[in-house]
């Protein structure tokens, strides 16, 4: 399959969010409001990228030693202190950046969409350039849905004709089914 | 008399009252994408009740040990640890639900229930007690996982556990597909908040409260803090 088709399938198709189910959290936690979502999406983009770009050679190295199976424990330490040394480094060297993204990187170490792509990369059998092409689709397709979602939940700030036992979360959980199901439209995009 | 009646109640408040899954709105990945059918639900809970239980155990045992600065890696290490063992226990026992699970298995790590009830309950308690709570915890998620496996199951082919149950009507594909979770979840919600009239749920909502990565963001210790740093 070409970069393109992946990227495409990744963002649409097979969207992280929407049809695999991965960072639920936060999109629905941090989909209130339209900036906080897109800043949190790119902030996963960022994460995702920094993270295929780190744990990929590391998984061919441990698979050298034979030691695959320690796959989980390594990736999600790696994962976590290649996310605050980079918080560091933000923060010391370009603080605008740290402004925008800082805030959101401590809750996405352990969001599932990170740890989710790096290991799908390893099973689907990416090389290092399409693995990192496959984390920037995904992060988009997970930008594209909190910017979405956002967007339709702050129509929906009034809730006064919702019933009573509908407000808040289950609405909240409707209303991503109704998106999903949009998403949906796009499967047969590609094979 | 008095202790065993608490020592229940830290067994029990998991399942019914303080539901992971349908109270505390913990967890909601797995939640959401292993329900496809009733089978993969409960073995999802299964393995995440096991992990939980163990985590739970040894973080108990280890709390006077670890120091306070980085006793979150520490928990990781410690729960990641035990999901590699539930992931090569269930690729070499059961191959089928081990497929079907897939990458979820080796997202148990970051399933936030047990990364919450490390920092929440087996951080500050002693390990029988730790052990009752993951016990309790483990089982509200398995049962909720159960009832929403079965519900999509049931409306989308027709079927419970495997056993056809109703032929008279179409299964409806979409209920095991991903809208048909999140649709599912959300009328579960709103059930419970039905049922308990709204006082279970009253302000919570998804995000910074019971995430279990509260305590390593930024600076918030305290409550909403998180949430008031992603709006500013």
């Amino acid at each position: 399959m070409s970069i393109i088709a992946i990227m495409m399938s990744v963002i649409l198709v097979n969207n992280y969010v929407l049809s695999q189910f991965l960072g639920i959290c936060p999109f629905l936690g941090v989909s209130k409001k339209l900036d906080a979502a897109a800043g949190m999406g790119f902030a996963v983009i960022f994460v995702m990228v920094l993270a295929t770009a780190a744990t990929w050679p590391i998984m061919q190295v441990l698979d050298h030693f034979g030691i695959g199976y320690l796959q989980t424990v390594v990736f999600i330490l790696v994962i976590a202190a290649l996310v605050q040394l980079v918080e560091m480094i933000l923060k010391r060297y370009i603080p605008a950046l740290h402004k925008s993204l800082g805030v959101y990187l401590p809750l996405i170490t352990t969001n599932c969409a990170v740890l989710g792509v790096c290991i799908s990369n390893i099973d689907s059998g990416y090389g290092y350039f399409t693995s990192i092409c496959n984390s920037i689709g995904a992060g988009i397709g997970f930008l594209l849905a909190m910017v979405l979602f956002a967007g339709v939940r702050s129509k929906l700030e009034n809730e006064e004709g919702v019933p009573m036992a509908f407000r808040g979360v289950p609405l909240t959980l409707i209303t991503a089914a109704m998106l999903s199901l949009g998403f949906m439209g796009f499967s047969g995009l590609f094979q | 008399m008095d202790k065993k009646v608490s020592k229940l109640s830290i067994l029990t408040k998991g399942i019914i009252k303080e539901n992971p899954v349908l109270v505390l709105l913990l967890g909601t990945c797995p939640t959401l994408a292993t329900t496809s059918s009733a089978i993969n639900g409960v073995g999802m809970g299964i393995s995440a009740t096991a992990v939980l239980i163990c985590s739970n155990i040894v973080i108990s045992l280890l709390r006077k040990i670890i120091p306070d600065k980085v006793r979150i890696p520490c928990y990781i290490v410690v729960i990641a640890g035990f999901v590699t063992v539930v992931q090569l226990l269930l690729q070499a026992f059961v191959p089928s639900l081990y497929a079907s699970l897939g990458l979820f298995i080796p997202l148990i790590v970051v399933n936030c229930i047990i990364l919450g009830r490390a920092e929440m309950f087996a951080s500050k308690n002693n390990p029988f007690d730790s052990a009752l709570d993951g016990i309790g915890m483990g089982l509200g998620f398995t049962l909720a996982l159960g009832v929403m496996g079965l519900i999509r199951e049931f409306i989308g082919c027709g079927t419970a556990f495997d056993i056809p149950i109703q032929t008279f009507l179409p299964g409806m594909g979409i209920f095991n597909l991903a809208p048909g979770g999140f649709f599912v979840f959300g009328i579960l919600v709103a059930f419970v908040n039905y049922v308990t009239k709204g006082k279970a749920l009253k302000g919570k909502s998804f995000g910074c409260e019971g995430c279990a990565m509260a305590a390593m963001c930024g600076g918030a210790r305290k409550e909403k803090e998180c949430e008031k740093g992603a709006e500013a």
